[in-house]
């Protein structure tokens, strides 16, 4: 009887099982694999190389740049989305008139793919057929080089990826918002708390799963950046926006080599491992 | 193996083909043995194409699939995509039939062994000669040919005829030389308002290689040796080039944008009517908006002279192909006068052949002659890592050339040309 029901247990994870084997661990593997061997794109494996595609890390002088802009990119990112997106939920989250059109509004762009928002972006920022600059020099300023220098290729990115997600942590925010009992405000107010008090003492605790989720997601995303970057600046001006998968994908598809590519992705992957783990963590911790 | 649609010259054909496949010693292609004239049997064959040269190749393609036996299934792949998507199938052995490549690209894939060696099935079309030069010569490795020409994109300088017309310059006077170039983008450039001299993908490794070299080569110098291992461009007539237009961007003479230009939109200003005079593709002849009163002229060098690179994409049959014979047959029928003039020509496009420039599309086409002249003279560079040096973005090209206009003008960019002839001999 017990063997039966361990038996049934097992073949109803099996299809998942099967799944994280074939999509996950699969994969895993091969990256693993070719990040130690000599594997031209077009002519296949070569044979072990063991320290040289991890030695050639270092050596590439884009490598330590890029990992300080991505790393540059994520601090900016990840603080601004999550302010924003915090200011968005709680604006939205009273059912007042209209609020379910304010809702909507602000989630609209995270229906968008990210590389159909990154063209429709380089097409505002685009000096030929752009409206940006026409709009400035009808107001009277000056046309902005939208993409031309270092930090205003950071900043016009940024801004397409707070665009494109603030409404998306708004609503993981927005379930965490509505998920607190209104009798903790109501005690926190018959206590003599202001609203500044109650949101600061009651709302911002009681959010931590919500915000860190939010976290995570953004922290990861913005570290693993690529679409955005290879649409709008192709990583310049001068080398200035590389990010390090950009590198990844330079390294397989521009120099055609496989094995170098696949050792920055395991470094980039034992990175993000160690960093998640952390971040999970500090966040049990503190709850 | 039928021929059930061919004549009695193709059995002969066969049969010297025969003695050809024996001492070639097969070669890939399947099992078969080498028909020179291509077999038209029915059978299905796949052919992989980027989308900036899919009017051509989806034109010739139905054409074909109209009259033969065979079919070819036309694949499109975005032109960002395709170097991925096409060594990602070479790698894997997943290659369709027939597939094109831009040229510039073609030497990883032919040393690489992706594609099938064709020389004996072109060295027996009556035309061989006739086939663009710098195609056939970038498509060689060590004397075996891969790859046929198949559709060509040229650089040339467009002018606006009435813009040259108001700043008081000949409209058919296009410039001769690199100083008369700057000199007429500076008269347009004087008429003000929207109006501006010229422009150029100042942040495009691939767009600088196109429209700026063949002023070096019509120099009389040259840009890399001749192994396509060193690179040569830090030469005094490259130099000449830089600053020239390094003097355009000082007096704001090239349209805003350019130092940002990444290539996605260069050739969208032109056709605007705002700018006077620039280097394009010549496939942009005809999508130029009716009302637009364009010159076309060869790339001037320094003191004289004119040359041009000759882009665009060659195509050949892949190593993985089990139909060599029957892709063949599309292969030699492209090149034929017929499709050639019909298809290419009559659509203003630069033809694959320099023979046939005496047709009637091109006697009421006088632009489309200019270019296809220059089929002969251009140049198409070898190097096996062209790509990763002058057209990756993060590639050592684009760093010298940026300060060479952009940067300190006392620059010394020899260390920067070092860099270029380290990752070309990497």
């Amino acid at each position: 009887m017990r063997h039966s029901r361990k038996l049934a247990g097992a073949l109803y994870a099996a299809p998942v099982a099967v799944f994280v084997l074939v999509f996950f661990v699969a994969p895993l593997l091969l990256v693993g694999r070719m990040s130690a061997s000599d594997w031209p794109l077009l002519a296949g494996d070569r044979g072990i190389n063991l320290p040289q595609n991890y030695e050639g890390i270092a050596d590439n002088p884009l490598f330590w740049p890029a990992v300080g802009f991505t790393l540059k990119y994520t601090g900016i990112v990840v603080v601004i989305l999550i302010g924003l997106s915090l200011l968005l939920a709680v604006i939205v989250a009273d059912n007042r008139r209209g609020s379910g059109f304010f809702r909507s509004a602000y989630f609209l762009p995270t229906t968008l793919g990210l590389a159909s928002a990154s063209l429709l972006f380089f097409g505002f920022y685009s000096p030929a057929i752009g409206p940006l600059d026409p709009l400035l020099e009808w107001v009277g300023l000056e046309p902005v080089s939208w993409l031309g220098t270092p930090n205003a290729a950071l900043w016009s990115t940024v801004a397409l990826i707070v665009w494109k997600f603030a409404g998306f942590f708004m609503i993981i925010l927005l379930v965490g918002l509505q998920a607190i009992p209104p009798d903790v405000y109501e005690a926190a107010r018959l206590d003599g708390a202001n609203r500044w008090q109650s949101f600061w003492h009651v709302t911002v605790p009681l959010l931590r799963p919500a915000l860190g989720l939010v976290l995570i997601l953004s922290v990861t995303g913005s570290l693993l950046a690529f679409d955005q970057f290879f649409i709008l600046t192709k990583g310049g001006p001068d080398n200035s926006t590389v990010t390090v998968v950009q590198l990844i994908y330079r390294e397989a598809f521009q120099r055609f080599d496989l094995g170098a590519a696949a050792a920055i992705s395991v470094v980039v992957l034992a990175a993000l491992l160690v960093l998640n783990i952390v971040q999970f963590r500090a966040l049990r911790r503190d709850a | 193996m039928r021929f059930p649609k061919r004549r009695a010259a193709v059995v002969l054909a066969a049969a010297t083909a025969l003695v050809a496949a024996a001492c070639n010693g097969g070669g890939g292609g399947g099992d078969q043995e080498v028909v020179l004239e291509g077999v038209d049997d029915g059978t299905t064959l796949t052919m992989w194409t980027r989308a900036a040269t899919e009017a051509q190749s989806q034109a010739l393609v139905d054409a074909y699939n109209a009259g033969h036996e065979n079919q070819i299934e036309l694949t499109v792949i975005p032109t960002d995509d395709y170097q991925t998507r096409v060594g990602t199938a070479a790698g894997n052995q997943e290659l369709p039939d027939l597939f094109a490549l831009d040229v510039v690209f073609a030497p990883n894939f032919t040393t690489a062994g992706a594609y099938l060696d064709i020389t004996d099935r072109i060295e027996a079309l009556d035309f061989a000669d006739a086939l663009a030069p710098s195609h056939i010569d970038v498509g060689t490795v060590d004397g075996a040919k891969y790859l046929v020409p198949h559709t060509l994109d040229l650089s040339v300088l467009f002018y606006n005829k009435d813009l040259y017309t108001q700043a008081r310059l000949d409209p058919e006077a296009p410039p001769t030389t690199l100083a008369e170039f700057a000199e007429h983008a500076r008269a347009v450039d004087a008429l003000g308002g929207d109006v501006n001299g010229t422009f150029f993908g100042g942040n495009c490794g691939g767009c600088f290689v196109f429209t700026w070299w063949p002023t070096i080569w019509a120099s009389g110098a040259e840009v890399m040796n001749e192994d396509g291992t060193e690179s040569l461009l830090d030469s005094p007539e490259a130099l000449e080039v830089y600053s020239t237009y390094r003097g355009l961007v000082e007096d704001e003479v090239v349209a805003p944008g350019h130092a940002e230009e990444t290539g996605a939109t260069w050739v969208s200003y032109f056709p605007e009517g705002n700018i006077g005079v620039m280097p394009m593709p010549s496939t942009m002849l005809g999508l130029m908006p009716e009302d637009l009163n364009v010159g076309v002229a060869p790339i001037p060098g320094i003191d004289g002279g004119e040359s041009t690179f000759v882009g665009g994409d060659s195509i050949g049959i892949s190593a993985n192909s089990e139909h060599a014979n029957q892709a063949w047959d599309f292969l030699r029928w492209s090149l034929e006068e017929e499709q050639q003039v019909e298809l290419l020509a009559a659509n203003g496009d630069v033809m694959a052949r320099t023979d046939l420039a005496d047709n009637e599309y091109y006697a009421e086409n006088p632009n489309a002659v200019v270019m296809n002249d220059l089929v002969q003279v251009g140049r198409t560079p070898y190097s096996l890592n062209f790509g990763q040096t002058f057209n990756d973005p993060q590639g050592p090209w684009l760093p010298l050339v940026r300060e060479a206009v952009y940067g300190d003008p006392d620059a010394d960019l020899s260390a920067l040309n070092d860099d270029v002839t380290a990752s070309l001999g990497s």
